[in-house]
């Protein structure tokens, strides 16, 4: 459904994406998963023609995404940070993304609207909200379509347990209706459960992209966060942040 | 186009800088009218807020607005929607909103107290610098990376056109006084639009008479059918051009 062609991309001299070539099916669910400033925002950005390569080509379901832009009706976003035009209310930012994408009512999808409680305060501006409920919102809207493509930057990072635990219910849902979904997150425990397939970047490079059971086949771990940590090890690619990422895990009051 | 751009006029009106800006314009308009008995001279003093003002606060504003929803852009283009038909309907947004603001405070007194061929001429005037300066603001605002640098530069621009130009032409003009260069400074008046236009409406003006030979030739030129057509034509250009400019510019940005 996705597949990215030889992409590069540099902001001024420094690299954010080198010679990255993928192919994603629907029915996946691909974790993108690297170190902080490692490219993926960049590449989740060009997927949906935000940043525009340097060279290579993307196609969405062999429609390339510098021509037209209809390709973006197939893809909801959530993007990592969701900035809205401060003077809007809530229920007129989902009433405008209703009337600019011109999808009938009855085709919405609005469960995660009412599942975390937004038409209660669907009169609230968005510059008064916090990041959580913004963060709601981003998924919300992102859902609200129920596009073919699902693509989630960080979607757990600030909710709450409760709405991520409702979120994470939401995307295991789709990926029964055999979507595609993107989702990168740094919580390692919040994929396990999700995931088919694991994509690993660094400094702007695909490391692999290799499927659960292979990865569980060639490392002999089970868990995620240890099956990366070995290939990393194995490989010898600096592991420091997946160290990290186990005191994160450890500390359970956290989740 | 305009589904967008309703949304762009709402949050502009929600601000209420604009309805501040109407307020101002009317007010000076009518007091302009009011004190002076004659109302050709009020027209002149009129002129001179059209030629400074109204620039100034078009680049401003506009490169205010840019800066401040550039989260709408943001959002919006993560949407089924071109880049060239997001950064119309800001414009036109924009545009309107500035555009309805000079017709309230300038045209309505105006219409009132001197709708004459000078009083007409003002207010094409006005309406086609409001229009130019609107367009180089968002060519201004997408070439220039953060909101210091664009505003700064949008204040440049007005720097230039309202008081650098001047001086530039003055000086040719003194040094080349041997020659003839009624020709010349045609042209130059051409290469700005605060200055077209300011030749435009003074000629309808009972001082075009004091300004000599030039001012004969001007007249000659600016007051026959060609002139309106010249002058017109040379304003769209400043619209339409760096508008064009912007649009190409905004097509390949990373947002």
């Amino acid at each position: 459904m996705i597949r990215l062609e030889h992409i590069n991309k540099k902001f001024r001299k420094l690299p954010a994406l080198v010679d990255v070539s993928a192919n994603f099916e629907k029915g996946q669910v691909i974790s993108l998963i690297g170190p902080n400033g490692s490219g993926k925002t960049t590449l989740i950005k060009s997927i949906l023609g935000m940043v525009k390569p340097d060279n290579g080509k993307i196609f969405v379901e062999e429609q390339a995404v510098d021509g037209d832009h209809t390709y973006r009706e197939k893809i909801g976003y959530m993007p990592q940070i969701g900035r809205y035009p401060d003077n809007m209310r809530i229920g007129q930012l989902f009433r405008m993304m209703q009337h600019i994408r011109n999808v009938p009512a009855d085709k919405l999808d609005k469960t995660l609207v009412e599942q975390f409680g937004l038409e209660k305060v669907f009169e609230k501006p968005m510059r008064t909200l916090s990041g959580g409920t913004r963060q709601k919102v981003s998924a919300a809207l992102a859902f609200f379509f129920s596009p073919p493509i699902l693509i989630l930057d960080e979607p757990t990072a600030g909710l709450d347990p409760l709405a991520s635990e409702i979120l994470k219910e939401k995307i295991l849902a789709e990926k029964k209706k055999n979507k595609l979904i993107l989702i990168t997150s740094h919580i390692l425990s919040d994929l396990e459960e999700l995931t088919t397939h694991i994509m690993y970047m660094q400094d702007g490079k695909m490391l692999f992209l290799k499927d659960m059971e292979m990865l569980q086949e060639e490392t002999g771990e089970l868990k995620l966060g240890k099956a990366i940590a070995r290939i990393m090890k194995g490989e010898q690619f600096s592991n420091q942040w997946i160290d990290k990422m186990f005191t994160a895990k450890k500390d359970d009051s956290v989740y | 186009m305009l589904k967008l751009s309703r949304y762009v006029l709402y949050d502009i009106l929600r601000s209420k800088i604009i309805l501040a800006y109407t307020l101002f314009l009317l007010i000076v308009a009518v007091s302009m009218f009011q004190m002076e008995e004659n109302s050709s001279k009020a027209m002149l003093s009129l002129l001179n807020i059209v030629l400074i003002v109204l620039p100034l606060v078009s680049l401003v504003f506009t490169t205010i607005h840019y800066y401040n929803s550039y989260e709408f852009i943001e959002l919006m283009s993560s949407q089924p929607m071109s880049r060239t038909r997001i950064l119309l309907s800001e414009f036109a947004g924009v545009a309107i909103s500035l555009l309805s603001a000079f017709l309230v405070g300038v045209g309505i007194p105006v219409l009132l107290f001197a709708a004459n061929d000078t009083g007409f001429a003002l207010l094409f005037t006005g309406i086609c610098l409001t229009l130019v300066f609107t367009s180089i603001a968002f060519l201004a605002a997408v070439i220039a990376r953060d909101k210091a640098r664009g505003i700064g530069f949008a204040l440049l621009l007005w720097f230039y056109f309202a008081l650098i130009y001047d001086g530039l032409v003055l000086l040719i003009l003194f040094s080349f006084s041997d020659y003839p260069l009624e020709k010349l400074t045609l042209l130059l008046s051409a290469l700005n639009p605060i200055d077209l236009g300011r030749i435009f409406i003074m000629l309808k003006m009972d001082v075009s008479a004091l300004m000599g030979y030039t001012g004969a030739l001007y007249k000659d030129f600016f007051g026959s059918g060609t002139g309106i057509l010249f002058t017109t034509g040379i304003m769209l250009l400043w619209i339409v051009l760096p508008l064009w400019l912007a649009v190409r510019k905004f097509r390949k940005k990373d947002l």
